[in-house]
């Protein structure tokens, strides 16, 4: 016996048979002792039970071809080669001066959209990046915290995007104001101290949009929206040197 | 290219599971699952090493919550009625395929994120750790969500919740 106390944990750890078997033991002679304890313990196991019954035919199913991953595999090596030009035909548009004409209308569209957003953003790195002092309100230390934080307050899950693999470590993050409710602004810095904020929020108008270029004063940025949240990524370097790292936030947030 | 087909392919019916039992609509539920396979393939090389399933069911989840969000958007909810009556327990015989429709339209009243630490933990097996990863919250918060829904789903099986029968899935996105 280790004389520590059962906890509410170690009865559902009990029902999920996850403990030791000398915890298991105890909490076993515990449930002795304390016929309501153990009266819920019968009856979480019991619905534990149900529950993996009611569910398991769906995965006893024959699986239907758009879920054969050989087939999904197969399917995925035929496409390259119209993917290919879709994406040179691309390239060719926005290398061209239409392509830019185009990106720039969209993003004066619409108030709500991403051209406020990526306003915002840019307004936010005027004010924040420049800030020797303190230029987030919670660190990189207590990113954990500053997840839930924001989380909590844009109502929505934000992941914070590490961009360590282009050279920018987090220094942390904080919530602003925009005309359009709050938004979670994270702030990375370089070897060189050169600093780069990711700003996102719920977008209210465009929740889907491409990813298009915005620039202002000294400042440059890229802005998109997915699945109903506005990102915009703003930094001084040089837009070519940000793209990469706009489409790593972005496959960040959209995968995992 | 071997590899990742014995890893993954073994763990399609259980995605199919979990699916399922969050959208309640089989379509719905296996356009999200082939949705993570497609993922999963063309992001195989930053898995980390190890045990492919809470990475899939990582994948499945946040797609998932997605779709929820994207739903709720258009306030368009999807009502336990959606679901196909021949989507549960198939081949049960036909009492016990009653007291599996009720536990399931039960289930569908707890709010979605209890009622995926449920799934992922009573049902896929998944290790506290593996569910605080793919929900990623702490693990304290597993085990809240976890005493919630079993206290709450008990007293749905009891019959001592309170009268108000809400027949619209809870359309929430996770935190």
């Amino acid at each position: 016996m280790t004389n520590r106390p059962i906890t509410e944990d170690d009865l559902h750890a009990y029902v999920d048979g996850v403990l030791e078997p000398e915890r298991a033991a105890e909490v076993a002679i515990y449930l002795e002792g304390h016929p309501d304890a153990a009266r819920r313990v019968a009856a979480f196991s019991d619905q534990r039970d149900l529950l993996r019954k009611a569910l398991a035919p769906i995965a006893d199913e024959p699986l239907p071809p758009q879920l054969d991953l050989s087939r999904i595999i197969e399917h995925r090596r035929r496409r390259p080669a119209s993917l290919w030009w879709a994406v040179a035909a691309m390239l060719m548009l926005s290398i061209g001066g239409l392509g830019g004409w185009v990106m720039r209308g969209s993003l004066q569209n619409s108030p709500g959209g991403l051209a406020a957003l990526a306003q915002e953003a840019a307004d936010s790195y005027s004010v924040y990046a420049p800030d020797r002092v303190r230029p987030v309100e919670m660190r990189a230390s207590d990113s954990a915290q500053l997840v839930q934080w924001v989380s909590n307050r844009l109502k929505q899950p934000v992941k914070l995007p590490d961009l360590t693999g282009s050279g920018y470590r987090l220094m942390g993050g904080r919530l602003i104001a925009t005309s359009h409710g709050p938004a979670a602004m994270f702030m990375y810095d370089d070897d060189r101290g050169d600093r780069l904020v990711v700003m996102t929020r719920p977008m209210a108008s465009e929740q889907s949009a491409p990813m298009a270029p915005h620039s202002g004063g000294d400042v440059s940025g890229f802005a998109w929206a997915d699945g109903g949240m506005g990102y915009s990524l703003v930094g001084q370097a040089a837009a070519e040197a940000l793209k990469p790292i706009a489409n790593e936030v972005r496959r960040q947030a959209r995968t995992i | 290219m071997n590899d990742m087909l014995g890893l993954i392919e073994p763990v399609i019916p259980a995605l199919r599971r979990y699916a399922r039992a969050l959208v309640r609509n089989r379509a719905t539920a296996d356009d999200l699952v082939q949705d993570c396979l497609e993922r999963a393939i063309s992001h195989w090389n930053q898995r980390r090493a190890g045990d492919p399933r809470p990475w899939l069911f990582t994948i499945l989840h946040n797609l998932a919550v997605n779709q929820f969000r994207r739903s709720a958007y258009r306030g368009k909810h999807i009502a336990i009625d959606d679901a196909n009556e021949d989507d549960f327990g198939q081949e049960a015989v036909q009492e016990q395929k009653l007291m599996y429709q009720d536990v399931l339209d039960k289930l569908a009243r707890l709010p979605e994120d209890q009622r995926a630490v449920l799934l992922l933990v009573a049902v896929e097996d998944l290790s506290y750790a593996d569910a605080a990863k793919v929900l990623d919250i702490p693990i304290g918060t597993v085990m809240s969500r976890l005493s919630r829904a079993r206290e709450k789903l008990q007293q749905e099986i009891e019959g001592t919740a309170d009268g108000t029968t809400k027949n619209v899935v809870q359309l929430r996105s996770m935190k």
